[in-house]
């Protein structure tokens, strides 16, 4: 049975979000104006976890089909943040590259093609002379690419932290340095979330947006979410000539890239790692070694230009790589919103769009079974044995 | 990538700590590996020049009355020839503790090789760079930081300019002014923020090494001897270009005023090159005398992290004669440590207490003008590698009120660019503690990450087909 809209429950359902990243961000940006009374509990501070130091790839090329919907609606949010939040983090739009390096890569590359128009998007598939002559930057070697006019990056540190101060604008209330020590069930249907020094916060609904953190949770709450937390790492070089127009991807997923206004490269490829901790992660020798040669070997004329920083941060990987989002089956009130497994960047703010009129209509208005909460549940027969 | 077996000990800088540091390993029987950027040992201090500008520049002429001890450096070295692992041309960029102990270093060679060095025990003897208060103006061409105006003389036989305008604080002012005074310039003015009655009321600190006290008398007065002006208690405000050259506009105890050169050299004390250090985890402390973070040792140059032993300015700056105490006794320590005989120390603890007598009455004679943060005019460029300037950095701390100095640099990049900070986290942390009614101290300090410096391609890298 369906469960009656969260609306119908009570007027204005009391929300407590768990995780200031993006997504937890937007979500109390978008209920809160849509009248919610929203409290954010963040651990740290808004913005400073795998939020803010990722690639800042706005990027719909690609997506797996699943995320496509979702990933459209939040490329419709980007252009608008200066109207929504009072900034426009930055967010260009130079399209995305996915350059294949043999001609075996191209066909999914075709395949992809055809999902991507029938979804209305634009793609430019580029044989081996096509890519040559539109991104003479690139090694010659390439078998072909396919191109994504509209995709681009925006700066991934302004974006949660602006989504914050508007949510608190609109009336939210931010909680920085505030952990969820533990949350519990009322009987009136309700949650309790127990904060530091004796804090309580009585919500109808809990969003959990704890990001690579959102299994524990969800754990806590009796609901089985597999997460992997990896670190991908991170490169910045010095700054240097601008010759690479677009978001560069492989196929291969080896490398991606990007060339900021100020002339520098920002690429990412490999993964350091995570401390026992979990909390902490750190690049990885092997990864400082290869990644920038991987960068050297694709674009020849970076070979010269010195790394001045690299760094990591931590993501929750689920099984099949897809975000889980939605209402858990066993718990009314209960939302998850977390193991983005690397593509919460562009989703973000259609996510905080998603999840109010998910949590104010009941309607999510678009289909977020692919990314069921429920999904890795295993069956009480299986667990049993 | 090759990965060496484990030497005992790696000592990293071979300026006056570290070359004291590797004898005394010699002398205990140990072949310490000692990495060095420099083509050829001295440090910047003693920095030799190229081979071929050698005539010109004798020992007496560049290193003044320190050409002794830096001849005694070099010929003593020369002498270690093959007891001692020396790598010149080697940067260590990024360093890592080891699950068994002890630590991986990871090198790159001038060559563009590449390579990872383990080692049970590690010597950070880094030295120390410039510290500088910005101005409005110091971005300009022609402005160069004093330790750069040094390294132009002892390194290239050059020099930055014939008049060069010397501004700042320190005890370097006066000793580059009066090295270019001997190499035929004509320094402009030395502008010390530093007053007069301050170097007075240091005067009991300082006597604890009188000779070299003294010596800093004689240096102004050859400068004074010499006709150049000598503007103590006051502040260079700002640096603009003019027809006739660079105008530093000053004020302070003698009123205002400008002085025009042909170049400018800038420098406010000298700040520990410490992100080896903070990438390994050392614990550190602001020390309210230095007015700066300082890896916390013990007496012995031992930090927090076992194994892992520093020397010389890296560990506060004490000065070039300091840093060869420090350097031999944390070999010492170290040996003592991998249970060998190590005697001598307390006599080393002594010297250096001396020494660190005088380092306070440095500190009290020539304090960094970190009151004047405060007051730095917004157009002033902080972070010169990002352009940021101290109005876009309070712009900032009043819209996001951050917690600390690491949140500033995110939303700014502020501390971003190729230095990695090192010109500018001070001076934002001071920013952000001054607008919001903080001590410096509990606004913290920018964390470092790798590579330490900016990291060339490495020759290993010549990859033709890309592999994922």
């Amino acid at each position: 049975m369906t469960p009656a809209p969260i609306i119908l429950r009570r007027a204005l359902p009391r929300v407590c979000i768990i995780g200031g990243g993006i997504v937890g961000s937007a979500t109390a940006f978008f209920l809160a104006r849509g009248g919610c009374p929203v409290e954010l509990l963040e651990r740290d501070t808004v913005g400073s976890r795998a939020s803010g130091v990722n690639f800042g790839g706005v990027r719909r090329h690609g997506r797996a089909v699943a995320e496509l919907p979702l990933a459209i609606r939040s490329r419709a949010i980007w252009p608008r943040l200066r109207e929504l939040i009072g900034h426009d983090c930055d967010f260009e739009t130079p399209g995305h590259l996915k350059v294949a390096q043999t001609e075996a890569e191209l066909e999914p590359l075709a395949r992809w093609a055809a999902i991507g128009r029938a979804h209305g998007l634009t793609i430019d598939l580029l044989d081996r002379g096509q890519l040559r002559r539109d991104h003479p930057w690139l090694t010659h070697d390439l078998a072909g690419g396919s191109f994504c006019p509209g995709d681009g990056y925006a700066n991934p540190r302004l974006v949660a932290p602006y989504f914050a101060r508007a949510a608190r604008a609109e009336g939210a209330v931010i909680r920085e340095g505030h952990p969820v020590l533990a949350v519990e069930d009322t009987a009136g249907g309700g949650f309790v979330l127990h904060g530091p020094l004796g804090a309580r916060h009585e919500a109808d609904v809990v969003v959990n947006a704890a990001g690579a953190w959102g299994g524990a949770i969800a754990g806590q709450l009796g609901l089985d979410v597999p997460m992997v937390s990896l670190a991908p790492q991170m490169f910045v070089t010095e700054p240097t000539t601008r010759r690479i127009g677009p978001v560069l991807g492989m196929v291969s997923g080896a490398i991606y890239l990007r060339q900021s206004v100020r002339g520098n490269v920002i690429f990412g490829g490999g993964r350091g790692s995570v401390h026992p901790d979990g909390l902490r992660s750190r690049p990885a020798e092997d990864v400082f070694e290869r990644s920038p040669a991987l960068v050297r070997a694709l674009i020849p004329a970076l070979a010269g230009v010195p790394l001045i920083r690299s760094w990591t941060g931590i993501e929750g990987n689920t099984p099949d790589g897809l975000p889980v989002i939605g209402e858990s089956g066993g718990r009314a009130g209960l939302i998850h919103a977390c193991g983005f497994s690397g593509h919460g960047f562009e989703m973000g703010p259609g996510v905080g769009e998603t999840l109010r009129d998910l949590i104010l209509t009941g309607d999510a208005g678009l289909d977020l079974s692919a990314f069921s909460p429920d999904r890795f549940a295993v069956p009480p027969a299986i667990r049993s044995a | 990538m090759p990965v060496e077996a484990a030497p005992c000990v790696a000592i990293i800088g071979a300026g006056p700590a570290g070359l004291r540091a590797a004898a005394a390993l010699v002398a205990a029987g140990l072949r310490p590996v000692l990495l060095d950027e420099a083509p050829e040992p001295g440090g910047q201090i003693y920095r030799r020049p190229p081979p071929a500008l050698r005539p010109a520049l004798a020992p007496a002429k560049l290193y003044g009355p320190d050409a002794s001890r830096a001849r005694a450096l070099h010929e003593g070295f020369a002498a270690l020839a093959g007891a001692v692992d020396h790598r010149p041309g080697t940067m260590v960029w990024n360093a890592t503790n080891r699950d068994a102990g002890g630590f991986r270093l990871m090198l790159h060679h001038t060559s563009g090789l590449r390579s990872a060095l383990d080692c049970d025990a590690l010597i950070l003897a880094t030295g120390a760079m410039d510290r500088i208060l910005p101005m409005p103006g110091w971005t300009l061409p022609g402005v160069w930081s004093l330790g750069g105006a040094q390294v132009m003389l002892k390194g290239q036989a050059n020099l930055i300019g014939r008049r060069p305008v010397f501004a700042g604080s320190g005890p370097l002012l006066y000793l580059i002014a009066g090295q270019y005074a001997a190499a035929g310039g004509t320094p402009a003015a030395v502008i010390d923020a530093a007053s007069f009655g301050a170097k007075l009321r240091a005067i009991p600190w300082l006597a604890a090494r009188p000779a070299v006290m003294l010596r800093g008398v004689a240096m102004t007065a050859l400068l004074r001897a010499r006709g150049v002006p000598l503007l103590e208690g006051c502040h260079a405000d700002r640096i603009e270009a003019a027809d006739d050259g660079l105008r530093v506009h000053w004020s302070g105890a003698r009123g205002t005023g400008f002085v025009t050169g042909d170049a400018v050299a800038i420098g406010h004390g000298l700040k520990p090159e410490h992100l080896l250090a903070d990438i390994l985890g050392c614990d550190r402390r602001y020390d309210t005398g230095a007015r700066q973070w300082l890896v916390h040792t013990d007496a012995e140059g031992r930090s927090s992290q076992p194994g892992l032993y520093l020397a010389g300015d890296m560990a506060g700056i004490r000065g070039g004669h300091a840093a060869e105490t420090a350097g031999e006794l944390t070999a010492l320590a170290a040996l003592a440590d991998l249970g060998r005989a190590a005697p001598g120390r307390p006599a080393l603890r002594r010297a250096l207490i001396r020494q660190d007598l005088f380092r306070k009455g440095m500190e009290r004679a020539f304090p960094f003008p970190s009151d004047r943060v405060a007051d730095l005019p917004d157009e002033t460029i902080v972070c010169r590698c990002e352009g940021i300037g101290a109005g876009d950095l309070r712009q900032a701390i009043r819209l996001w009120q951050p917690a600390d100095v690491n949140r500033l640099k995110a939303m700014t990049r502020c501390g971003m660019g190729r230095c990695q900070g090192r010109l500018c986290g001070d001076i934002a942390a001071g920013l952000l503690a001054s607008e919001t009614g903080r001590h410096v101290a509990d606004v913290g300090s920018l964390r470092g990450q790798a590579p330490v410096k900016p990291l060339p391609a490495g020759r290993a890298e010549a990859a033709t087909a890309i592999v994922p």
